[in-house]
Formats: C-alpha cells, structure tokens, sequence
C-alpha cells in the first residue's frame, strides 16, 4: 500500500469568517501516527473536517498526496448515528465497502468473508443478526472500527475514539491502530489521554487554535507546551477585525 | 363468502380498474412510506401533498380535466416545494421541516390566489378526493409507470437511502452521492403523490404511503421485510376498502384510507414489536 502523507498549507479552517484552526503550516509524513492534542474548543474536530473535505479552508489549502481521491476512513466524534433505524451490526459493518462496492457493486464471497474477519479482529462474533439499537456503546464503537477495517483506506482519521469506552475496549481497539501502523497506513487520532499518547502515539499535534508545538510526542507534551495550550482564549469575538496574516 | 368478495371483482369492469389502480399504488407507496417514516419524513410526506394540490388545480384550470394537464401542474408545483424546501434545509441553518412548511404554505396561497383571479368557480372535487372507481386507461398506465419507475429507482439508491437515513456523516465521508440520493427521493414521493391523486386525492393519497409504512413498523425490526409488509398491507386495506365501499355504498377513496387505518389501528395494539398489548403484558424478563 502506498502510504498518504498530508501538506497544510497556511491553513485556517473556521465557521463563518472565524477561524477554529489558524493558519496551520506542516505536514503528517506518510505512514506516520499522529496524536491531535488540546483544550476543548482547539480546534480538533475542525481540522479533521478540513482534511476529509467536509469543511472547506477559508484560506490557504490542504494537499494530500497521492492526490485524487484517496479513501480516507474517517469515524467522527458523536458519530450521527441513527441508533432506531433497524438495521443488524452486520450490515452497519458492511458499509464499510462502500469505496469498492459503491453503489450498485455486488458484495461477493470475498467480501462476506472480509466483513467476518472483522467482525472477529473486533471480538464481535455473534453479533451478526443484531439490530444497532441493542448495541451498548463499547459495541458500537467496535462495530464502528471493523467497518473502518474494511474500508481499508491508506489515511484514518479518529475523532477521540476512545471517550466513554471502558479500558479493555480501549486495549483492543487501540490494538488496531498500533495494527494499521504498522501496515505503514497513516493515522490521525484526536486524543485527551496524554498518557496513551505517550505510550502509543510517536507524534503529536499540539494544538490551541493556533498550533502551539508538533513533532515528537516526548518533546511535544512538555509541561511549558501544556501550559501554553491551556492560555488558550476560547472568547469568540463578533468584533474581530480581519486577519492580517499573508497566506500561502 | 366468496360471492362477497369476488363477485364485485369479476362482475364490474370500473371495480376492476380501481383494483389495479389501488395495487399498482400499494407497490410503490408501501416501501417510499417505509423510507419517509425511517427518515422522520412523514409530516414532510403531507406537506408535500398540500404543495401539489395548487398545481393541479392550475392545470385544472388551463385544460380542464386532463390528466396531462394536471399532472404536470401537480408535478411541477411539487418539485419546485420539494427541491427548494430540500436546498434551503441543506445549506442555510433552517431545518427541513420550516423550511417545507414555509414553501408549501406559499404555493398554497399562490394557488388560491390563481384561482380567485380565474374568477370561476372550480370544481375541485376530483382533485381533492379522487376518483378511484372511474380510472380510465390512461390514468391506470400513468399510475403503473410511476409505481414501476418507483420500484426500481428505490432499487438502484437503496444503498444510499440507507446509509443516508443511518449515518449520514459516514456517507459525506465515502461519496458525494447524499444530495442527489435525497433529491431523488423527494422526487419519487411526488411523483407517488400526484400517481396517488388521481385516484385517492391530494389530501388521502399520502395515507396509502404512511398507513402501510407507520403498521409495518410494528411487527418487524428489519426493512427489507417492513417494505414488503408494507406493500401486503397497502395491497389488503385497497382491495378492503373498496369491497366495503361496495357494499356499504361509501364512498370509496376514504373507505380504502379507513381500512388501512383499521389495521394501523390492530398493529398498534397486537404488533410484535412494540405493540401496545405486549408493552402492557411483557411477560417475566429473560436469563440473559
């Protein structure tokens, strides 16, 4: 699989004229594992909104490459996900191929066994028939991960995967990330526990609506770096004059 | 007992007819109610029907009572509802519902406002109940195409209705097919709706899509089998309401809408999931 790398450009993403992630310059080497760290209002969500192409910049750009259209498996924050509409776990999952079955595509042989597979690299076996309305919400997310399985893209973007699941979800799941590292695909997670992201997470982003420090996790999580993290002004001024900074 | 039910059919051609014409609407009305009811669409479903009357009457009043005439200004009056009210609520901050309810209220007045300049005074009867026992060759091909072309397009999109209804984030995120895949879908409730008038009414037309669907919910938890359920029993509370119209002598669009109300009503108190008999008397929990 050939790795994706992504290039910020001078990059401010916002809503309205306000920015959420102010003009952000850098790249997420191919194959890297990066954590997205920072304050609640930071600017996290936003910037994974940016890259998936739901959000477009309000100035500079993001170039991922290989350009074109990369699969990008992408699972939220609050996944809006309709929990009453009857539908089994098996099928949720199986959405997952929708990048190669798209939508007339017939699931063959294959497929159904990729979809088991999954279903089992989660600990999911059994669940098959049930409907996502009986799911608590660690099953959820894991059926959530097994449908990121088998999207099979080179770039993944998690939006705090691991808030509200209990910790052996948490060791399993996380356990498919070290996985997807390790097959040299690149992944971006937004995280709050600063000691997983130690343990597990090589780079980190740290981020403040201004990006405050990114490179190596260990230099990264310096106390003076947190600090300046938490001086974040989180005021949403309907005031503020426009940006002076140049683009790119 | 086989004279009280099959003897109408066979004996009357204009029964015949309205057979047809009521199964060929079950067909497609069964699983686009289904849909409209898991995308919490329903009231949008009646909204919708409210924007077509306007355009029919207007087409009414160019051509009289031509089903082409009327069909496109029914057509018409319904996409132009349905594509703005669908646009506004994407993009600008207003949701679905008051953005249709501002759309369909204003093709209304605009409607009445036609008409009152027209000055004549209109006979709008066959467009607000139909006539289902005098469906004439046309109106039965018009009526079956829709439902055929419904069938299938429902087959074609059903992947991305429901993912669509499910998860829409993810859609966003795989394909750019969401727009279009909801587009079309309000598409094919007007068409339904305006199929539906000619028989039913522009007032009942959607209850042969929400009855069938909202009774279907309540005996299963899988949508292949609520589509199909829901068919059975547009089909059934068609071929019911106009035996009871024969008999009875009522009349015959609001006896079918009677009948699947009926059997809304016994699956809302007998439906194995989530009936109101099996709420009340669950029986004592399970193991595990």
């Amino acid at each position: 699989m050939r790795a994706t790398s992504i290039r910020f450009h001078e990059v401010t993403l916002g809503y309205g004229r306000h920015p959420a992630v102010h003009h952000l310059d850098g790249e997420i080497p191919a194959g890297s594992l990066t954590a997205v760290v920072g304050p609640n209002g930071a600017g996290k969500s936003t910037l994974l909104k940016g890259i998936v192409g739901t959000l477009t910049p309000l100035d500079g750009r993001i170039s991922i490459d290989p350009p074109g259209r990369t699969p990008i498996a992408y699972l939220p924050q609050a996944a809006e996900i309709d929990r009453s509409f009857p539908l089994s776990v098996y099928d949720l999952v199986a959405m997952g191929l929708w990048s190669r079955a798209g939508l007339f595509g017939g699931v063959g042989r294959r497929d159904r066994a990729r979809i088991e597979e999954a279903l089992a690299a989660v600990g999911l076996v059994g669940f098959e028939r049930r409907p996502i309305s009986t799911l608590s919400g660690g099953q959820m997310q894991r059926a959530l991960f097994a449908r990121l399985l088998l999207q099979d893209a080179s770039l993944i973007l998690l939006d705090e995967p691991f808030t509200a699941i209990d910790a052996r979800t948490t060791a399993d799941l996380l356990d498919l990330v070290r996985r997807w590292h390790d097959e040299n695909r690149t992944v971006i997670a937004v995280l709050h526990d600063l000691d997983m992201v130690r343990r597990a997470f090589p780079q980190t982003l740290l981020i403040a609506r201004e990006p405050v420090a990114w490179g190596e996790t260990d230099r990264v999580l310096s106390p003076e770096n947190l600090l300046a993290a938490r001086r974040m002004v989180e005021a949403h001024d309907p005031y503020a004059a426009p940006c002076r900074r140049s683009a790119a | 007992m086989a004279d009280l039910l099959l003897s109408p059919f066979a004996d009357f051609a204009f029964m015949q007819r309205a057979l047809v014409g009521v199964i060929a609407i079950a067909l497609a009305g069964g699983p686009v109610g289904v849909f409209l009811m898991l995308r919490r669409m329903s009231l949008t479903g009646d909204a919708m029907a409210h924007a077509i009357l306007p355009g029919a009457a207007i087409g009414y009043l160019i051509a009289g009572l031509s089903l082409p005439a009327m069909t496109i200004g029914g057509l018409v009056a319904g996409v132009v509802v349905a594509v703005a009210a669908g646009l506004v609520s994407r993009f600008t901050a207003l949701k679905e519902d008051a953005s249709l309810a501002a759309f369909y209220l204003l093709s209304l007045a605009l409607g009445v406002t036609i008409v009152s300049l027209r000055g004549s005074n209109v006979d709008l009867l066959h467009v607000l109940f139909g006539t289902v026992l005098a469906l004439d060759d046309s109106t039965l091909l018009l009526i079956s195409a829709i439902s055929t072309i419904t069938v299938l397009a429902l087959a074609l999109f059903y992947r991305p209705l429901v993912l669509e209804c499910v998860d829409p984030t993810f859609l966003r995120s795989v394909s750019r097919a969401g727009t279009p895949t909801h587009l079309v879908f309000l598409g094919l409730v007007v068409l339904n709706l305006v199929g539906g008038f000619h028989a039913l009414g522009t007032l009942l037309a959607v209850g042969m899509m929400m009855l069938p669907a909202a009774a279907s919910r309540f005996w299963t938890n899988d949508i292949t089998i609520m589509m199909v359920a829901s068919v059975a029993i547009g089909i059934v509370s068609g071929i019911g309401g106009l035996l009871l119209s024969f008999h009875a002598e009522l009349p015959a669009g609001p006896a079918i809408i009677l009948t699947a109300g009926g059997i809304y009503g016994l699956s809302l108190l007998l439906g194995r999931e989530g009936g109101l008999l099996w709420l009340a008397w669950p029986g004592r929990h399970l193991e595990a």
